[in-house]
């Protein structure tokens, strides 16, 4: 390994960090989807700076390359990463899902509401807009 | 007609059907003059909502699609807050005769959900190949699920009872084929009565039927997926959330 490459792999690491921490401060990332990016970040610069941590992880757990081990590890955080997601759109579909039926429904109301309030043959009489008796036509 | 103790509300799922939405509604008008209904607009971009209102009736505008599922949810939470006490779902393409809802609503004396199928002896529907062979598993395996006989799992003419409605304000599947198949497994879970009558289908007023060709096969696989997830539901997710 040259220097070059050595600073190289320092680098990357660091834009990672960079780059995670100047999302959240801006917003546009929230902590709790940070938190991963950012141990990610502190793991790849710590293997980056001390290769050696890396050789004697995978000794220690009988990995034989030790590249191995970080690719085994990074694919393993990703795949969670990615079921995390498709768990949190599940979770804003649904969301999404009451949200557009209750707003149809008040809709509904208030159309209700409104043209109860715009007949003035109606003014006088309570305006029951919800009641199961009240006749669906208005002609 | 229901007796004035139930009120019943029709509720019709529309998916841009400006072309046959009016004539189903003054049908309905015809036939049931005493019946309440609503149309659930399910985020179409077409005339559907603007006719529905000018033809007098109540009409709930979703701002997004969300399927027949969701449609139908937003009718069962609009019928419960209304009052109402039991619901009858009509299709927006004319296939649903109208003259047959207060035999479905009748029913309701008897269970809590009512099937009106196509295949159970009255008309003469007829399906062929794959599309046969899927509804037929379907029956058989529902059948089982629900201890009833049912001929017609994918049947979109229903009526539901206080009990049904409660079961499903919160908790309707809205993927494909989840509001009737997966929906079924949910009532017999939560040990709703479910019973099936003959009606009549009628060709669509307007648009395509849904399955042809291969289209059967991804369905038969749609539908044992709304099946498999039905069953694999926990049971306290049954009884709302």
């Amino acid at each position: 390994m040259t220097i070059w490459t050595y600073l190289t792999g320092i680098l990357v690491a660091l834009v990672i960090l960079v780059t995670v921490v100047q999302m959240m401060r801006h917003g546009r990332l929230r902590e709790r989807h940070a938190i991963w990016w950012l141990v990610g970040g502190v793991v790849i610069l710590i293997i980056t700076i001390f290769p050696a941590t890396l050789g004697f992880m995978a000794r220690l757990l009988g990995v034989a390359v030790p590249i191995n081990l970080s690719l085994f590890l990074a694919v393993g955080v990703l795949a969670l990463l990615a079921l995390q997601h498709s768990s949190e759109i599940t979770s804003h579909e649904k969301k999404l899902r009451v949200l557009t039926e209750e707003v149809a429904l008040l809709k509904q109301r208030l159309e209700t509401i409104e043209s109860a309030a715009d007949s003035p043959e109606r003014t006088g009489s309570s305006v029951r807009t919800t009641g199961a008796k009240k006749p669906n036509r208005r002609t | 007609m229901g007796s004035s103790l139930q009120p019943t509300l029709i509720v019709i799922p529309a998916f841009n059907e400006e072309e046959s939405i009016g004539a189903v509604l003054d049908e309905v008008r015809r036939h049931l003059p005493d019946t309440d209904i609503v149309v659930v607009s399910d985020g179409s971009s077409d005339g559907t909502a603007s006719i529905v209102r000018q033809s007098g009736f109540r009409v709930v505008e979703l701002p997004l699609n969300l399927g027949v599922g969701g449609a139908m949810r937003t009718g069962f939470k609009f019928a419960l807050r209304n009052g109402y006490r039991s619901v009858v779902q009509l299709d927006a393409d004319g296939q649903h005769d109208p003259t047959m809802v207060p035999r479905l609503v009748t029913e309701l004396s008897q269970a809590d959900i009512v099937i009106g199928s196509r295949f159970a002896g009255s008309g003469d529907y007829k399906v062929r190949g794959p599309r046969k062979w899927a509804m037929g598993f379907l029956s058989w395996s529902l059948s089982k699920i629900c201890h009833t006989p049912l001929t017609d799992t994918t049947s979109g003419f229903k009526a539901l009872n206080l009990r049904a409605l409660n079961v499903f304000e919160n908790n309707y599947p809205a993927e494909y084929l989840g509001d009737t198949v997966e929906a079924l497994v949910i009532a017999a879970r939560a040990k709703l009565v479910v019973r099936e009558i003959p009606v009549t289908m009628r060709k669509r007023l307007a648009g395509q039927p849904s399955h042809n060709g291969l289209r059967s096969m991804i369905q038969l696989a749609r539908a044992l997926m709304a099946l498999f997830f039905g069953l694999m539901r926990p049971i306290d997710t049954t009884r709302g959330m």
